[in-house]
């Protein structure tokens, strides 16, 4: 034991004496982290590659990837944090591709304002509604959320206004502001990086911050960190809410490239599963492992959907792929990485 | 008028058949506090037990409900070992994950191997009329058979040794261990018969409405709700659970069209879940 | 005076058992205050009470003078009450620094993480494991884990300490080693209320006790005065050995 004497003035009243500690501890400020500086250099190199060389096929690729990449960094907040499965965060980006769209083709919006609108409208009912259904612990959470994503595509079917169970087609006309179809959708590209940029920025700052602690703790252990003063409800509705911002955005983006948005491909479950299998594969509550699962899901998906044999499998792998993780690797690709490399757990979070 | 009381008592009946669905999940819950994810695949394999024994082998309907609930417990033990053993001490998203996945892939390989068309066993039965009221057929034998299967259920927890064994797992499993009951085998045995109540109660479903490969997924969303009526871990519960959804049901289906179903079960799902905690129905102890 | 924390008539049923019947007892700022009964006495169900795990069915509770009857656990531990569980909740994930990080950011003075550091590091040295601020929680022995709940609520800053059994499991010598630990958080004005088995540490730590049975206070004075008590000792403590020290209570 330690036989150090205590100064007798540290009372609960008064401030802390300052005492040299190793500097280990005490972190860089997030600009001068390595770490900041690989996401803006990632975000430039899947915006710059394609343009490069004027590569259509690569910017196709990128994009998409960037859309998977967004929504397994934003999932990784609420999953990869504070531990609760949200089975339906595709909801989110169905909902904000529906109001960007709608903004865009019937108010005759501006691209940019439009996606903003629909991430904010969406985190904000995700914020209230969040307050509602995160009372319910883990699994109850869990079940509720694919009801959330059922009941508003039955909702958005019905709704003509949207344009019922057909859905909403864009005419050529809305790429005009954006100088034709060609050129929006290089414009798009840039935006659906840079949102992927901003997703996994965001899931950085919040892991490296006050909020982000108190979802870990809520993740280890709900009923602790309630005892040492996490307000766990708010906390877990404002992680819903943060992870529900990005996601809709780029559904804005992504249907507006598309062209048409219908309820089926909006709030596809599917979609929802292969995000959680994306952040599992990856390494749950890792930064990097979002972004690494993203991609080597979309390579994976990409080869099962254009071999003719395994197209109608592609569910029954997602799930293989999920049970293999969680039974025996549940760390996922970052898991792997951290117990070889162990420096790396500082420098790749 | 008669209308609204023939779907009301009609509610009931198909509701005691949803009470036996929700009981697997229940009972799954209640002993190894695991949320069986699988719940709705199993529901649609007892569904097809009943296309393939009765259509393709000619047995009659009725007979393929033995069948189904020793394919169902046959299957349900295999699932345990494969996806629910090693996640039991874990944390309960693992747990939920696993058995996620298992239903991913038992899904999906439906899917790929009957696609999503409908399938139907047309079940011949008199109608059975009391009063200016028909009642179908096949819903009082469904019914009857719900009520028949819960009733051997309760004899099995409480007149057998392998049902105390449950209960016992159920309420403290190291003590259980301690006295001397191998706890492992008992979990898959109690898995086994969760899956076995989803088996028979999608072929009971199977006899009176047509189904796909799809169809799980809505039977699972009523299972829940009527889990979280009665009291997760609760099986008299669930069966009133499933007696008062189909009230419900009953109650809204004249009203109301058919698409709406999902968004009024899940409304009620939340409501239940935030007001009742422990369930509408928590006063019935088993 | 009026006390820090004023347990008022409070009673709590579970079902049909009647856990807490009619509770009254006081903290004042700066004492230790023993609390002790046999088991099912209900002394965990009324730290459970104070600190906001669920509410009382009557009663009140009050904590400088503010009433935190049922409010939720999050709440009071902002108000400056923090304890430490008889079975250990560590974050296992997170290391010991991690740990206490939590307590300070979201204790008593709500610390952004920045100002977390020093008062994690005072907290560790008190209890000793400035050593190990490093290791993942879930590694520690088992007598290293009650040192991190310890420190994790020391890092809340509290002004009421709840410590439920944190002798349980230890050897005497670590049993010595927490005494001195505990002895030097009073010293920092900190007051306690901390439930026990381990007699003589109870004996020589308290200012004054409370004897629980059956969930009602059946006595209440110094240690002396309790220990000497015929009631306590026919329900409790058992006759006084020669040496006059009693007996460890085996539980």
């Amino acid at each position: 034991m330690t036989a150090q004497e205590l100064s007798p003035s540290l009372c609960p009243s008064e401030t802390e004496a300052a005492a040299q500690q190793p500097a280990e501890h005490r972190r860089a400020p997030l600009w001068r982290r390595p770490f900041t500086w690989l996401i803006v250099l990632v975000g430039l190199a899947f915006a710059l590659l394609p343009a490069w060389g004027d590569n259509v096929q690569l910017r196709e690729s990128l994009s998409l990837a960037a859309v998977y990449i967004t929504l397994a960094s934003s999932l990784n907040i609420m999953l990869g944090y504070s531990g609760y499965v949200n089975f339906g965060n595709i909801v989110f980006f169905g909902l904000g591709g529906y109001i960007c769209v709608y903004l865009v083709s019937e108010w005759l919006w501006p691209l940019v304002a439009a996606a903003l609108v629909a991430g904010v409208a969406v985190s904000l009912l995700a914020l209230i509604f969040g307050l509602g259904i995160l009372r319910l612990r883990g699994a109850f959470f869990a079940l509720a959320t694919i009801g959330v994503n059922e009941a508003v595509k039955a909702f958005v079917s019905n709704f003509e206004p949207w344009g019922g169970a057909t859905g909403i087609y864009l005419s050529l006309d809305v790429y005009q502001p954006l100088g034709g179809p060609a050129q929006a959708l290089w414009i798009v590209h840039f935006l659906i990086v840079a949102v992927m940029t901003a997703s996994l920025f965001l899931s950085y700052v919040i892991k490296s911050s006050k909020f982000g602690l108190g979802l870990l703790a809520i993740g280890e252990n709900e009923d602790a960190a309630a005892v040492l003063g996490v307000h766990t409800p708010r906390y877990k509705a404002f992680a819903y809410s943060a992870s529900a911002f990005l996601p809709a955005i780029v559904g804005g983006l992504f249907f507006f490239k598309s062209g048409i948005i219908e309820p089926g491909g909006a709030f596809d479950l599917t979609g929802s599963i292969e995000t959680i299998v994306m952040v599992m594969l990856g390494g749950l509550g890792t930064v990097t492992g979002a972004a690494l699962g993203a991609s080597f899901y979309e390579e994976l998906r990409g080869v099962l959907l254009t071999t003719e044999a395994l197209s109608h499998f592609q569910l029954v792998i997602a799930g293989v792929l999920l049970l293999a993780i969680v039974l025996f690797a549940p760390g996922g690709l970052m898991g792997f990485i951290y117990r070889r490399w162990p420096r790396m757990r500082r420098l790749l979070e | 008028m008669t209308g609204v009381i023939a779907s009301l008592i009609d509610g009931v009946l198909v509701g005691a058949v949803y009470g036996l669905a929700a009981m697997g999940l229940t009972l799954i819950w209640g002993v190894m506090n695991v949320i069986n994810l699988t719940h709705g695949a199993m529901i649609v394999l007892g569904m097809f037990a009943l296309y393939f024994l009765a259509s393709a082998l000619g047995l009659p309907p009725y007979g393929a409900v033995p069948v189904s609930i020793v394919i169902g417990f046959v299957v349900g033990v295999v699932v345990y070992w494969i996806a629910v053993h090693r996640v039991i001490g874990r944390t309960h998203l693992m747990a939920l994950l696993s058995t996620f996945a298992m239903n991913m892939v038992l899904i999906g390989l439906g899917t790929a191997l009957f696609s999503t068309s409908p399938y139907n066993v047309p079940v011949a039965l008199p109608g059975i009329t009391w009063r200016e009221y028909t009642f179908t057929g096949t819903h009082v034998v469904a019914a009857a058979l719900a009520l028949l299967i819960a009733g051997l259920l309760y004899l099995l927890l409480h007149r057998t040794r392998i049902g105390k064994a449950i209960r016992a797992v159920a309420d403290n499993r190291e003590a259980a261990e301690l006295n001397g009951i191998p706890t492992t085998q008992v979990l898959s045995f109690a898995f086994g018969l969760g899956v076995a109540l989803a088996a028979v109660s999608g072929t009971l479903i199977a006899t009176l409405f047509p189904f796909n490969v799809l169809s799980g997924g809505a039977y699972e969303v009523k299972s829940f709700v009527v889990t979280v009526l009665g009291g997760m871990g609760n099986p008299a519960g669930a069966l009133m659970g499933g007696v008062a959804l189909g009230l419900i049901e009953g109650a809204a289906t004249p009203f109301m069209p058919v698409s709406w179903t999902p968004v009024i079960e899940f409304v009620l799902f939340v409501a239940v879940l935030i007001m009742f905690p422990r369930g509408v129905f928590a006063f019935t102890r088993s | 005076m009026t006390a820090l924390l004023e347990v008022v008539g409070v009673s709590k049923r579970f079902g049909g058992v009647h856990a807490v019947r009619d509770l009254s007892l006081s903290v004042h700022g700066g004492e230790i205050l023993g609390l002790i009964g046999p088991n099912g006495a209900g002394k965990s169900t009324v730290f459970n009470l104070i600190n906001g795990v669920y509410p009382p069915n009557r009663g009140r509770i009050t904590f400088k003078g503010e009433d935190i009857t049922g409010k939720p656990p999050y709440r009071i531990a902002r108000c400056g009450l923090a304890r430490a569980h008889q079975i250990v909740q560590p974050l296992a994930g997170m290391t010991v620094l991690e740990n206490c990080t939590v307590g300070a950011c979201f204790g008593r003075e709500n610390l952004p993480l920045a100002r977390a550091q020093d008062v994690v590091r005072e907290a560790a040295e008190i209890v000793g494991l400035a050593d190990r601020l490093d290791h993942p929680a879930g590694q520690l022995t088992t007598a290293g884990k009650k040192r991190l709940e310890l420190a994790r609520a020391l890092s809340a800053r509290p002004e009421l300490l709840l410590l439920d059994e944190v002798l349980a499991g230890l050897n005497p010598t670590e049993i010595e080693r927490m005494i001195r630990v505990i002895r030097r958080i009073r010293g920092r004005g900190i007051a306690i209320l901390m439930i026990e088995h381990v007699m003589r540490a109870i004996m020589s730590l308290s200012d004054r006790i409370v004897v629980l049975n059956l969930g009602g206070k059946l006595a209440e004075g110094t240690p002396r005065s309790v220990v000497n008590n015929p009631e306590v000792i026919a329900v409790y403590l058992g006759a006084p050995e020669p040496t006059g020290q009693s007996a460890d209570v085996a539980r």
